[in-house]
Formats: C-alpha cells, sequence, structure tokens
C-alpha cells in the first residue's frame, strides 16, 4: 500500500533527478576520453570527497591548531601560538572531584554534569528501549500502529520537543495540574537543579527511545522461532527462554545500541541547550554546550579554550569508541 | 458475561489473552498516551485564550467565556450564571465591576441593573478553538520566511545529498582504485566525530568563504553525509557487477551507467536516504544556529528559538508556531510510517 502511495513522489523525483543529471552528458563524455574508465571513479568521488574535505576534515585538523593558540581573534593569522597554555588552564585543579578548586570550574561542571547525565540516559534508554522491543516482538494486534507510536517523537526536532514539556513542567503545567488533583503540593521542576537534571534525562529518553526501539525490534525478529519451540518442547519456562535465547542472541544488536547511544549522549546539546539553556544556575551544562558558551556565546570569545575543550571530548570519545570495539569484539569471539 | 470477554479477547491464532498479553496491551497503551500525550496536549493549548493559558489547574479543552450582545451596549457582554435570593439561578449580562460589586442586567430587560456579588457568579463557558494564535502568530513570528528559508534548505539540501552520496557510493562499491578503502574508512571514522566539537573551524571556514548568512552555508556543507554514502554503498554492493560489464560491452558511458542502471536499481536506499535527510534538514538546530545570524535567514528551528528567548512574547502565540513547526514532519510520517520504520529497522542508522 505504501509503497504504491510512495510510487509517484520516487518517479518523479527519480525522473527530476535524471533530466537533470543528463545534462551532465556534454560535460563526462569528454572526461571518460581522457581519464578512461577507471579514471571515472575519482570523477564520482570528487564532489563528495571536496565537501567533505572543506567541512569536515579540515576543520577538524584546523581544531587541533586552535588548542594550542590563545587570544580572541578568529582568524589563524591573528593567534598567537601559546603550546599547552589552553589544556593546562583547563586542568589547573586543586581537587579534580571539586569543579569549585579549578581555574575553569564550568568546565569540570559540564564534565560531571556529562558523566551523570549519560550513565542514567543510557541505562534508563537501553531498558526502555529492550522492553518496549520485547512487547512489540509479541504475536499482538495494531503491532505497526504501536510501533510507529513509540517512533513519532524521535522525528521531531530539539526545539519542538523542548518547548513541548518545558509547557508541561512550568509552573502553572499540565504536570503540576495533575499533581495538585490528586492532592499534591506543586513541584518546581523548572527551577530546581535535581529536577532539572532528572527532566532532562527523561526527554531524552522519550524523545530517542523508539529509534533505539527498532533496532532492538529488528533483532529481535532475527532470531529464528525454532530456537524459542525447541526451549518450549525442553519446558523452558519464558523467564529461562528470555536469559537462555533472546538475550544472548540478541548481543549483537544490543552491542550497536549501545556504542551508538553511548557517544549520542556524551554529545548532547541541542535539546538541552533549547529546555533549560544549561540552568538552573549550571545543572545541565553538558560538555557540548561548555565548547559553544565559550567559543561562541560569551562576550569574549575564547576559541583557545573552546577548541582545547573539544579536543578533551573527541579524545575521551575516540578511547571510549575503542573500548567499546574491544569488549565488542572479545564477546564476538567467545 | 466470561463469555463475552472471552469473545472479545481472542487473538488472531483463535486463544484467549493470557496475564503477559493483558500486561503487554497495558503496557503499549499507556506508552501510546506517554508518546503521544505531550503532543496532543501541546496541539489542545495551542488553540486556548491567553487567560485560559494561565488558568490554574489547566482544563483539557480551550473554552471561552460566552457573550451576548444587547441593544444599547457598543461592546458585547459577558454571561455569568447567577444564584438568586429565591434559589433560582439566572443568566445575567455582566455590564461593569466595581470593586467586589459586579453591576449585571437580564439581557432581556436591559433597563434594569441588578448588583451582584462577584464570587456569587460563574461564567457561563463553552468550548472554542481560538484560531488568533495561530494568525497573530503568523504574523508577529515571520512565519512565511522561516517556512521558505526551511524549505529551500530542506529541499535543495536532498537534492545535493542523494546526487553526491549516490555518485561517491558507486564509485566505492563498483571500481577498484588507489586510495579507495582510506576514504571508505575516513567517511565511517568521522561518524563518531559530533559536529558540535569542531563547531568553531567550521565557523572560520565558512566565514573565509564568505557563506555566513548565506543559506548556502548550511545547504552545502552537510551535503556529504557519511550515513548515505555508507547505506548507499551498502545497497549498491548487491547489485551484480555483470550488469555493468554488459553495459560496457554495450557502449554505456560510465556516466550513463549510473544514472541508468545504478540509481534505478537503487531507488530503495535512495528513498531511505530522501526520509532521513528530510528529517535531518528540517530539524537540524546548531548549524544553521551557527552560520546564520540575520533573522530573515532563519529556519524555522532556529527562528522558534528565538521567538522562545523573546521576552515579549506571549505563550498561545509560542505554542501554536511549535505546532505549525512539528506539523510538516508529523504529516510525512503519517503518510510514509510504515515504509520510515521499517526502512530505519532494516538500514539500522540515523
Amino acid at each position: 500500500m505504501v509503497k504504491t502511495l510512495l510510487f509517484p513522489v520516487t518517479s518523479v523525483m527519480g525522473w527530476l533527478f535524471r533530466l537533470i543529471i543528463s545534462a551532465f552528458d556534454l560535460i563526462m563524455q569528454p572526461l571518460q576520453n581522457r581519464l578512461g574508465v577507471k579514471g571515472m571513479a575519482y570523477v564520482f568521488i570528487m564532489p563528495n570527497l571536496v565537501i567533505f574535505g572543506i567541512f569536515i576534515i579540515l576543520p577538524m585538523l584546523l581544531n587541533f591548531y586552535y588548542a594550542f593558540t590563545g587570544g580572541t581573534q578568529l582568524f589563524l593569522e591573528n593567534r598567537p601560538f601559546v603550546g599547552l597554555d589552553n589544556l593546562t588552564t583547563l586542568f589547573t585543579c586543586g581537587n579534580f572531584l571539586d569543579p569549585n578548586s579549578c581555574r575553569e570550574d564550568l568546565f569540570w561542571r559540564a564534565v560531571m554534569n556529562t558523566g551523570g547525565y549519560v550513565l542514567a540516559q543510557v541505562t534508563l534508554l537501553v531498558l526502555f528501549s529492550l522492553v518496549t522491543a520485547l512487547a512489540l516482538n509479541r504475536n499482538i494486534r495494531g503491532r505497526g500502529f504501536f510501533r510507529s507510536v513509540f517512533f513519532y517523537p524521535v522525528l521531531l526536532s530539539p526545539v519542538v520537543v523542548a518547548l513541548i514539556w518545558r509547557w508541561i513542567l512550568q509552573q502553572d503545567g499540565l504536570l503540576n495540574g495533575i499533581i495538585v488533583a490528586l492532592g499534591g503540593e506543586r513541584v518546581p521542576f523548572l527551577l530546581s537543579a535535581g529536577w532539572g537534571q532528572a527532566w532532562v534525562v527523561i526527554i531524552s529518553v522519550w524523545a530517542q527511545m523508539g529509534f533505539f526501539t527498532l533496532i532492538l525490534l529488528a533483532g529481535l525478529q532475527a532470531i529464528p522461532s525454532e530456537f524459542y519451540e525447541a526451549a518450549n518442547i525442553d519446558g523452558a519456562s519464558a523467564w529461562q527462554s528470555f536469559w537462555g535465547i533472546t538475550l544472548p542472541l540478541l548481543m549483537p544488536t544490543m552491542f550497536v545500541v549501545l556504542v551508538l547511544s553511548l557517544i549520542r549522549a556524551v554529545q548532547v546539546f541541542d535539546q538541552v541547550f533549547s529546555f533549560t539553556g544549561g540552568g538552573p544556575g549550571t545543572a545541565t551544562v553538558y560538555m557540548v554546550q561548555y565548547v559553544y558558551t565559550t567559543g561562541f556565546a560569551n562576550q569574549t570569545k575564547e576559541y583557545g579554550l573552546a577548541a582545547a575543550a573539544s579536543l578533551v571530548m573527541a579524545l575521551f570519545l575516540l578511547v571510549l569508541t575503542a573500548i567499546q570495539l574491544r569488549l565488542g569484539r572479545r564477546s564476538e569471539i567467545t | 458475561m466470561a463469555t463475552v470477554l472471552r469473545f472479545l479477547t481472542l487473538t488472531r491464532g483463535k486463544r484467549a489473552l493470557n496475564t503477559s498479553d493483558w500486561l503487554t496491551y497495558a503496557y503499549l497503551l499507556l506508552g501510546t498516551c506517554l508518546m503521544f500525550g505531550p503532543v496532543i496536549w501541546l496541539i489542545l493549548s495551542s488553540f486556548k485564550t491567553p487567560a485560559e493559558l494561565v488558568r490554574f489547574p489547566p482544563r483539557l479543552l480551550p473554552y471561552q467565556q460566552e457573550t451576548i450582545v444587547v441593544p444599547g451596549f457598543d461592546d458585547p457582554l459577558a454571561l455569568y450564571d447567577v444564584p438568586m435570593p429565591d434559589g433560582s439561578t439566572r443568566r445575567l449580562a455582566q455590564v461593569r465591576r466595581i470593586g467586589i460589586e459586579a453591576q449585571m442586567i437580564d439581557p432581556a430587560d436591559p433597563e434594569t441593573i441588578i448588583p451582584v456579588n462577584i464570587n456569587a457568579r460563574s461564567p457561563v463557558e463553552m468550548i472554542y478553538f481560538d484560531f488568533s494564535n495561530y494568525t497573530d502568530g503568523v504574523q508577529r513570528f515571520n512565519f512565511w520566511t522561516y517556512l521558505g528559508n526551511s524549505l529551500i534548505v530542506t529541499i535543495a539540501a536532498t537534492f545535493l545529498t542523494l546526487f553526491f552520496n549516490s555518485m561517491a557510493a558507486f564509485a566505492l562499491s563498483k571500481y577498484q582504485f588507489r586510495g579507495r578503502d582510506t576514504v571508505l574508512f575516513v567517511t565511517i571514522g568521522t561518524l563518531l566525530v559530533p559536529l558540535s566539537v569542531i563547531l568553531i573551524p567550521i565557523f572560520l571556514v565558512i566565514t573565509e568563504i564568505g557563506w555566513n548568512n548565506n543559506l548556502l552555508g548550511v545547504i552545502v556543507p552537510g551535503a556529504a553525509t557519511p550515513t548515505g554514502v555508507f547505506l548507499l554503498r551498502q545497497y549498491m554492493l548487491t547489485i551484480p557487477d555483470e550488469l555493468i560489464e554488459s553495459a560496457r560491452i554495450d557502449g554505456a558511458s560510465e556516466w550513463r551507467i549510473y544514472l541508468q542502471i545504478i540509481l534505478p536499481l537503487s531507488l530503495p536506499a535512495l528513498a531511505v536516504l530522501t526520509i532521513f535527510s528530510v528529517m535531518w534538514r528540517w530539524n537540524d538546530f546548531l548549524w544553521p544556529l551557527v552560520v546564520l545570524s540575520r533573522s530573515e535567514l532563519f529556519t524555522l528551528q532556529v527562528g522558534l528559538n528565538s521567538f522562545k528567548g523573546d521576552l515579549q512574547v506571549q505563550w498561545n502565540l509560542i505554542l501554536a508556531m511549535t505546532v505549525l513547526t512539528l506539523l510538516p514532519i508529523t504529516l510525512v510520517f503519517a503518510v510514509l510510517q510504515r515504509y520510515i520504520t521499517t526502512g530505519i529497522a532494516t538500514t539500522g542508522m540515523k
């Protein structure tokens, strides 16, 4: 049904696409005559590679250099080389467990906030996605509908998600209305640091779980049903089948989910930025927001410091992913 | 009764529902409420009048006080139910309020003023969907400008992405050339590096090119998505090489092979990438936030965020504009949802 619905869209787009591209014949034929069949591979990959090089690879290299320069000028020729100064500034701490003793206390607050967020968010995200995927994997009516329902928030933009929840959580909002109706007291959800941090986690789980549910569901459906039938004949309980069959066979998919959700959790930014703006106080300032405020939003734009912080973050992500890949490979062997 | 219940709970396998089935449905229904509830609450709220919005505790549906036009009064008068000393209740219109006393009249008899304590009367209300939030909001918010920018960015970037990514994927899947594996490795490797981490140098590069405050600065840089290249390459690997060989023997140019063999055969993967790309671009926030600082170039997302930050702006307008911003992507999803969910499940990508 949907394929037939989609057909006009794809065919019109394909037709337009081809019409425009046919014009390229005039350029491509002489090119092939000069470069030969194999040389055309370079022609095909060039546009993608040029954009990629200019807007991703080059900035990555520049970022590395920025981290070792000082001053407040944007252009590199006006920035003095300061060596490790920026990194030293970041890592000057009386006691690494107490952000107040650090020179860049906001950075360490951001690191700690991010740590707490990542732990809570990834745990809850994986847990809820798994439960939902298991529920959707059962022989139930309206599976397609429920699958779409849980996926819907994934489509919403971070700004929209933030606004929806601000509206619900505000002092006179829906949730406080329900609490008062049940005989409770109004809770200042957006004004207390603890509640702010908790809601940031809950909202991101709400907004992302549909995506991971789909991946886990695909993994669950790839498990052959013969395994369950055999276990059933052997008299295994549902609980035993879950621990003995489902979980071990789902491990590769779980691993993908874990890697993706961890990387994404460390990179948390736009949704929270739009939701709390880092507040109350600095309770929901995370690492990317530190980079953003230090480099862009503050009156004095300390590009060097921001670049150094992003370098630290990139290194951390690299190490994290390497560890995970290592663990993943080991679990595949055993 | 038990047989009716049993009949109602029969599943496709002609088997009655057991406890875990009930639990499953309960969980899924609760989930449906939690997933859709906030959005539905947003939509209902967007039709409320400012007076209704500040009401606590809030009510589900939007209400408005009924008014009546009485001869002799220029403005419509608000209607109230007022209990009378004799125990009956009369529907009266309020003329003015002085302190705690309201001067009211019976619409049928506008000459006699009846003084009523303001705490004794209760307003007569009806369900009323107030569209003025939308009409006012569209004016205050520059909605059409932002919508236009968002559409330009989304459509142009999606075409560029499909075009460039499919060419690159073709080269990476069907040719042997020096540096192929390096390109592939670097492409996939950059999936790990968040854009947000290299914000400053990207800003520098865009400034050097002169794309600050230019929609091109939002469209072009994001076009070379590693996800798209990877997704299309994996799909193109399944296209048999013999097809390409025989086309070459028939004298087709490489460009024609890409255009007339590879692209049509990759349509399913291209469709999935189209959906992703539309979703990414429409919801993109950080990149346009950095590149665009002139408000006439804002996309919907950046515009909405700055609208929110403007203290002069009322919640009723923000809510209406939020609904308008999420509407297009919701409609696309409603039409294509099965295709989207299965597409993501099979490719495992976002």
